[in-house]
């Protein structure tokens, strides 16, 4: 079992890291040919960043939206946050820097009931789907299974939280064994054999899903781009080629 | 007005989202562009043999080309915050009209063809293949989003509908399915420098004419000039403000603001159009083919400037994608914004006292006004964000006493669309155009109750037809509709200096 699960830890990383890295490389080599920002947009650059802060963050425009899907959707990425800085001290050595900044009663205590949080804004989200017929119309099967799989994960997580601890000391030794190649045995508890399962599953269909929403709010044009078209003139490369047509043509 | 063959939808107090009803409006799709309107723009003839698979390779040659139209296909989490925001929806309650139905429409294509799953297993993410069913509901339900990118605001992400309902018009074009609204009208644009086909003799007739009653009027000369070389301004706008109410009024605004202010300006016969219906097509090279001829004429005449007239898209157009394609405008005068609205021109010589208006000249009316979605939403006026909503209303408060705004969530950027944007005014689109007022003629309905308003100003071309031909379906008069200029025109003092 625990060769099973180291196997599958490297593959389900690999594939996260090479498909993640081949979208970014996709989104990041598709230009936007015009300037397209929806407006009010800011005028610096400085502006923008501070826009995107806002829209990781707050969620600023699902705000104005809808508060039910803002307040389910931000509890559930809230949880989501605080239980994986939680999760950093099964991979952190107690000897690195940044240790006494995850191994504190603050950071534990509110990751781990960052849990429960991540459950009912979850379970708001899975409600939503299936009441709000809007919502319902435009829901495909992958969208139902996406929630329950982080739903399972999230209630494999809260069971070995709460209920049916587990032998954290061990898991931190399988997990720092990982990374050295040195291999150790898995704590034998069915909830982290779910829990951890379910997490590859998560990483490996990442870069081939809607999670892909994570990466794709950084690159989308209307919210990333300078309002500032008049000053400064932008052009792609595919179209700089329309440029050099029509200026063949004038002088000859 | 004709006798509706469809139901007007009753106005309320409030817009609120309707149950879903399928395929209410599976039926509404607009006449199919003719050959004679496709080859102008490179456009096949008719639907080609292999349109299946031109339409997947265009598909891909898009992916490349634009950002926006492959990150969006990707990063839609079908959260359902934009699904009741769009007009048509709220109008017809066709959840294909929900701006994620829409997007869906292509995205299942997309995820077929371009995705590892979709490929795999497409029953788990709703992929589909390209059938000839497909392609009528692309054709149908793409000309049913007026790019109003009211969606765009509310997303999480960002994702705005308008882009991938302008790629899907692209490849529909690329096949030899276009619009023939859209399509004839760039072809006119190509031909004879307008989308009204407004020939050189019938404007030099039309400004003689506008010349003689403004004179007739205000006893003051006040020029409309027609291709004067050496005159500092072009002024671009839209061929409707050479003939149509209530677009009319507004040109002749734009002259009295040039005549007080003594600014010499000039419109152009090649450059007759400030509209450029590229941008509903999502056509850069037809896009592009339009707009030089703006550049054209300001070099051939000479100018110092280029100001554009009371249009939404145009000034998007202008505001957004001029510089990008067919700048760099480096031989016009840097001390101005390039190009500049009319409505800044205006704004600043208020404000500098450089012209006077006397809003005693409107006290008859009582006004509201309407920001048009691509002044809202894709461009600004001004040096600081949101001053497309400052502007506009400042002119107006300075030309009139009584001005009310409508509901907050129905203007500046939350604005709805008139319903008839995007390449959709046309009456081959009437039930849709009628249906998709619906949010904004509840807000207007409601300060027509509340705050006796009598007018509503609008800076569109497009918003002024539309609404002139849709409010009387509503029982409100088409004359409502009045140009933020006209009102202008009306207050502002002439001291007959020449």
């Amino acid at each position: 079992m625990s060769y099973l699960f180291a196997t599958l830890f490297y593959v389900s990383l690999g594939i996260f890291a090479a498909g993640l890295a081949l979208k970014l490389r996709q989104y990041w080599s598709v230009p936007a040919p015009l300037k397209i920002p929806t407006t009010p947009a800011p005028i610096t650059r400085s502006g923008v960043v501070f826009r995107m802060f806002r829209e990781v963050v707050f969620f600023e425009s699902l705000f104005r939206a809808t508060k039910w899907t803002w307040i389910f959707g931000w509890m559930f990425h809230l949880g989501l946050a605080l239980a994986f800085v939680r999760h950093l001290r099964y991979v952190v050595s107690s000897d690195f820097f940044i240790w006494p900044l995850i191994n504190n009663w603050l950071v534990q205590f509110a990751g781990q009931y960052a849990s429960l949080i991540m459950l009912v804004g979850l379970l708001g989200l899975l409600g939503r789907r299936i009441f709000v017929d809007r919502v319902r119309y435009i829901s495909a099967p992958s969208d139902y299974l996406m929630l329950i799989l982080i739903i399972m994960i999230t209630v494999s997580g809260i069971m070995m939280s709460f209920i049916a601890p587990i032998d954290v000391v061990g898991l931190k030794a399988f997990m720092v064994g990982l990374m050295v190649f040195d291999w150790q045995e898995l704590p034998s508890s069915i909830f982290l054999i779910i829990h951890l399962g379910l997490v590859a599953v998560l990483a490996i269909i990442f870069p081939f899903s809607k999670l892909l929403h994570a990466p794709g709010v950084f690159f989308s044009p209307t919210r990333n781009q300078v309002d500032n078209p008049r000053e400064q003139r932008h052009v792609a490369d595919w179209a700089r080629s329309l440029d050099l047509d029509s200026a063949d043509q004038s002088s000859g | 007005m004709a006798k509706p063959d469809f139901e007007i939808p009753e106005l309320k107090a409030d817009t609120e989202a309707p149950a879903v009803q399928e395929g209410t409006m599976s039926h509404s799709s607009p006449f199919i562009a003719k050959p004679e309107h496709q080859r102008p723009l490179s456009y096949p003839g008719e639907l080609v043999e292999d349109w299946h698979d031109r339409a997947i390779a265009k598909m891909s040659d898009l992916l490349g080309k634009y950002r926006s139209f492959r990150v969006y296909l990707d990063s839609c989490v079908k959260c359902g915050a934009c699904t009741d925001k769009c007009h048509y929806f709220l109008g017809t309650s066709d959840p294909n009209n929900m701006p994620v139905g829409r997007q869906d429409l292509l995205r299942k294509v997309y995820r077929r063809y371009f995705t590892l799953v979709g490929k795999y297993l497409p029953g788990l993410v709703g992929a589909q293949n390209l059938t000839r069913e497909v392609l009528d509901e692309w054709y149908s339900y793409y000309h049913q989003c007026s790019q109003c990118r009211r969606c765009s605001v509310f997303c999480p992400y960002g994702i705005d509908t308008s882009e991938i309902s302008m790629a899907a018009r692209e490849i529909l074009n690329d096949i030899g399915m276009g619009q023939k609204y859209c399509n004839e009208i760039i072809a006119k644009v190509f031909k004879i420098g307008n989308n009204l086909g407004l020939p050189e003799p019938a404007l030099v007739d039309t400004l003689e004419g506008l010349e003689e009653d403004v004179f007739e009027d205000e006893g003051v000369e006040v020029k409309y000039p027609l291709d004067e070389k050496g005159a500092d301004v072009l002024l671009v706008t839209p061929s409707a403000d050479f003939f149509a109410e209530p677009h009319v009024d507004g040109l002749i605004g734009y002259g009295k603001v040039f005549h007080e202010a003594g600014i010499s300006w000039t419109l152009s016969s090649h450059a007759s159009e400030a509209a450029n219906f590229g941008l509903f097509i999502g056509s850069y090279e037809n896009m592009r083919n339009v707009s030089m001829r703006i550049r054209e004429a300001a070099q051939e005449l000479g100018v110092k400037r280029i100001v554009f007239g009371e249009c939404g898209h145009a000034w998007r157009v202008a505001y957004s994608f001029l510089n990008t394609l067919a700048g760099p405008f480096d031989f016009l005068d840097p001390k101005y914004p390039i190009p500049q609205h009319i409505l800044e021109v205006t704004h600043d010589l208020i404000k500098r006292d450089a012209i006077k208006l006397d809003p005693s000249a409107n006290d008859d009316i009582i006004v509201t006004f309407h920001d048009s979605c691509n002044i809202a939403r894709a461009t600004r006026m001004g040096d600081m964000p949101g001053g497309q909503f400052v502007i506009p209303r400042e002119v107006i408060k300075a030309a009139v006493n009584n001005f009310v705004d409508m509901a907050p969530e129905t203007i500046h950027d939350a604005t709805f669309c008139c319903g008839g944007g995007g390449g959709l005014l046309t009456d081959d689109l009437i039930e849709l155009r009628v249906k998709g007022a619906v949010p904004r003629m509840n807000a207007l309905k409601h300060v027509i109750e509340e705050y006796g308003v009598t007018h509503m100003a609008a800076i569109c071309a497009i918003c002024k037809s539309q609404f002139t031909k849709v409010l009387p379906y509503y029982g409100m008069g088409m004359d409502m509709i009045v140009s933020v200029h006209q009102l202008v025109s009306n207050a502002i003092v002439l001291e007959a200096k020449q």
